[in-house]
């Protein structure tokens, strides 16, 4: 009796250990499900971000190290100049090794990427290579040595070589170096280029002073308004904010013309102070076509990305705050100061993040109404992508802008105590 | 201490209505005066103004006898606790209570002093540095009545201050309102829509509606002798009565019911004979099976509908004067018994407990808008 007691009790710790088992490994399973739910959810997001997000930025980073366009094209000449010492000229087989990477470049067609390159460093190297392609057609008689310093005497001069060679590396500095109007002379030391071609670290500090100018702006123009709409009725509110958001839906070009219309010498703006005696005929102030310009056009267009964040915090302060501030005693300027300010903190922060990095990103505006003294660095990025095709140029000089950019999200965030930004 | 009045104050914000109708109202110096009213009712639009924050329309008001519509809130050194309490959120406890001293140029010393005092009258004298965040409700209650009180204001106002807390809470904080109140002998206006609240803590309440004040009274006047149908409608259970007067007779009256039975009862109303009248009962005074006694005890038969148990006390529902349900509230000590359905029951009443009242409610005292 008590055996059988004793056995149907082992039986039944067995099963609920069984229980236990099956319950657990459906518990794993439905986990399984669920996670698998969610990454299929977030999966096209994903897989959007990386194609066109991080595989382009990657690129970018790498161009602006690589070299490899070159090496690849002249890859018998650097193979060869592997092993050269770099005192004298190199010997004859690398000369032959010239001749022939040039001679397939050109059949492909790939003389411009060994030109651009060259052109950088060595002044008139595209006629260099022009005018040494079209002669290599016979073989020579007493060597290609020969020959190549016949067709053009700068390949006598070991500093081109030596040029060559440092091209040839997979990875260079010189996209760096000459984004920061630096370069590297033949014996490797660095120093700064011509003061007439330095022009890359001024736009650097004028994209910083502008946005900032423009951040600044537009906290000052943006605190009010926000304040004003988080105060209002609803329906008055949503009124005036399709007023704030109204930049957004207008086109850029028909923005553009209108400050034209406004802002140039004879301007509706300029008529006007004139008309009032503000300045004379022959003082007409130059509002655009200049950093000014710049400055008003940017402003205009980045408010509504300070409004917003600034309203979203502005809107969850309660009213009673200041009205406990005042019957507290304290004036109304000691109630905003003291109670209001600092509960907006967050949203200051976001909205002057948000239209600082924006702004150092700015490229259509400044380049229609910059004019000279306007251009930012992304016009020099836009030029070098487009124009002068030297690309690793570009991709330096956006690999600045992104570490400048993360830099200050990171002192920004170190300001917000490492709360990170509330953009609403 | 301060005293206020109200003359002839109005408030309207759209030309049209009056949230607030020709107010005449004094708090003495240390009275604890509670605006009672439905939400609407224009109780703390009266706060409001008092406070500052709203300008009368017409009409002045008076603090220690000087008139006010025009001096700043934050000149008029009125302590107020809001209804979420307001408290600074990125200031501690400590300097939340120290920033109405400071606006005022008080020494170092003397605000530590102040702000430690205060702490320890709410009994809070640990929480000095902690932010308001990390605060219980309750905690959060008393941090904002210290700061209210903390610069030593002669008036402070009280808009809802205990809505956001549970009930036991509430009940206790009450208390302890009541006797920061007596110590420092302040006068305080306090708002408010619930009626136990304004019955356990006030000297005076002032029941509101419609903009005007419906009874100015203490709290048990407004409660026992309600002075129309609005107020015996708002503060505590009533059984409501509708019928016509017969005749009057002294302070009585007799009503004529709609099933044609007449009764008598306290002519409150200034309705006379042929007008229409709400008799008005509170079922803690009617008495189950009553013993005979002198002729003007009301008596009538009923069904019983239904018997709920409540701890203390039973409510009993009984039909009586044909389709009228009445509520009676009897002590389960002195009950002792239990009904069943479809039962007859006698009740019976002082004809002076049975207050003949205006016939509609809020319509007593002038036009409703």
């Amino acid at each position: 009796m008590r055996g059988s007691v004793a056995a149907s009790w082992l039986q039944t710790a067995g099963t609920d250990a069984s229980r236990k088992n099956l319950i657990l490994r459906q518990h794993r399973r439905s986990r399984r499900q669920a996670r698998l739910r969610a990454l299929a959810l977030v999966a096209p997001l994903c897989i959007f971000l990386a194609v066109m997000f991080a595989w382009p930025l990657a690129t970018m980073l790498t161009r602006a190290v690589s070299n490899d366009e070159f090496g690849a094209v002249l890859y018998r000449t650097s193979a060869s100049l592997a092993d050269w010492d770099g005192k004298e000229t190199p010997p004859e087989e690398t000369y032959a090794d010239l001749a022939a990477d040039l001679k397939q470049a050109g059949e492909e067609q790939k003389l411009g990427q060994v030109t651009s390159a060259l052109n950088f460093d060595w002044t008139g190297a595209r006629p260099l290579i022009m005018r040494t392609a079209r002669q290599l057609s016979s073989e020579p008689e007493n060597g290609w040595k020969e020959k190549l310093i016949e067709i053009a005497p700068d390949w006598g001069n070991p500093d081109l070589w030596a040029l060559i060679k440092r091209l040839s590396q997979p990875y260079t500095s010189r996209h760096f170096l000459a984004a920061l109007d630096l370069q590297q002379a033949a014996d490797g030391s660095i120093h700064g280029v011509d003061a007439n071609k330095a022009i890359d670290v001024t736009l650097f500090w004028r994209t910083l002073w502008v946005s900032a100018a423009v951040a600044g702006l537009c906290l000052l123009l943006g605190y009010p308004v926000a304040a004003l709409l988080a105060r209002l009725p609803l329906k008055t509110s949503n009124l005036l904010m399709m007023l704030v958001l109204l930049p957004f839906w207008t086109s850029l070009l028909v923005r553009t013309t209108s400050w034209i219309v406004l802002l140039q010498g004879n301007g509706v703006v300029n008529d006007l102070l004139v008309w009032l005696g503000i300045v004379g005929e022959g003082g007409r102030l130059s509002l655009i076509f200049n950093v000014t310009g710049t400055l008003i056009a940017m402003t205009h267009v980045l408010l509504p990305f300070m409004i917003l964040p600034l309203y979203s915090v502005m809107k969850a302060i309660p009213p009673s705050y200041v009205r406990a501030a005042l019957s507290l005693g304290a004036s109304p300027v000691t109630a905003f100061r003291r109670v209001y300010l600092p509960q907006t903190i967050p949203g200051v922060l976001a909205g002057t993040l948000l239209v600082f990095v924006l702004a150092v990103g700015y490229y259509i505006t400044p380049a229609l109404v910059g004019g000279q003294s306007g251009q930012l660095i992304s016009n020099v990025i836009a030029y070098h992508m487009q124009q002068s095709l030297n690309w690793g140029l570009a991709a330096a000089l956006g690999s600045i802008l992104l570490v400048g950019v993360l830099l200050v999200y990171w002192l920004f965030n170190r300001l917000t105590g490492g709360q990170g930004l509330r953009m609403g | 201490m301060a005293s206020v009045s109200f003359a002839n104050v109005s408030k309207t914000y759209d030309g049209k209505t009056s949230v607030v109708d020709n107010l005449n109202l004094d708090v003495k110096e240390g009275e604890f005066l509670s605006m009672l009213g439905p939400s609407g009712s224009g109780k703390t639009t009266c706060l409001m103004m008092l406070a500052g924050f709203e300008t009368a329309t017409s009409g002045e008001i008076y603090l220690d006898g000087r008139p006010i519509n025009r001096v700043a809130p934050q000149r008029r050194n009125i302590g107020m606790v809001f209804q979420n309490y307001a408290l600074f959120p990125h200031m501690t406890v400590a300097e939340n209570l120290a920033f109405p001293l400071q606006v005022r140029n008080i020494s170092k010393a003397d605000i530590a002093q102040k702000v430690n005092r205060a702490l320890e009258m709410v009994e809070l004298p640990h929480l000095g540095n902690r932010r308001p965040a990390q605060l219980s409700g309750g905690q959060q209650q008393r941090v904002a009545v210290a700061r209210a009180l903390v610069f030593d204001p002669k008036l402070v106002l009280m808009d809802e201050p205990l809505g956001a807390l549970d009930k036991q809470l509430r009940e206790q904080m009450q208390y302890e309102i009541k006797r920061i109140h007596e110590r420092l002998g302040v006068t305080i206006v306090y708002v408010t829509h619930d009626q136990a609240e304004a019955l356990t803590m006030s000297d005076t309440i002032a029941v509101f509606n419609f903009g005007k004040i419906q009874q100015l009274a203490k709290p048990a006047e407004v409660y026992e002798t309600p002075s129309n149908s609005f107020v015996a409608q708002f503060i505590g259970e009533n059984n409501m009565l509708p019928g016509t007067i017969v005749e009057r007779s002294g302070n009585l009256c007799k009503v004529m019911l709609a099933n044609g039975d007449t009764i008598a009862a306290l002519a409150v109303t200034d309705a006379q004979a042929g007008g229409a009248t709400q008799l008005s009962l509170r079922p803690e005074r009617i008495v189950v099976d009553p013993a005979p006694d002198g002729g003007d005890r009301t008596l009538v038969t009923g069904k019983i509908v239904d018997q709920i148990y409540v701890g203390d006390h039973s409510r009993i529902q009984v039909r009586v004067f044909g389709g009228h349900e009445f509520i009676v509230k009897v002590q389960n000590a002195s009950l002792r018994r239990t009904f069943s359905k479809g039962e007859a029951i006698t009740l019976g009443w002082h004809a002076t407990d049975c207050r003949a009242l205006d016939a509609a409610a809020g319509h007593s005292s002038g036009p409703v808008q």
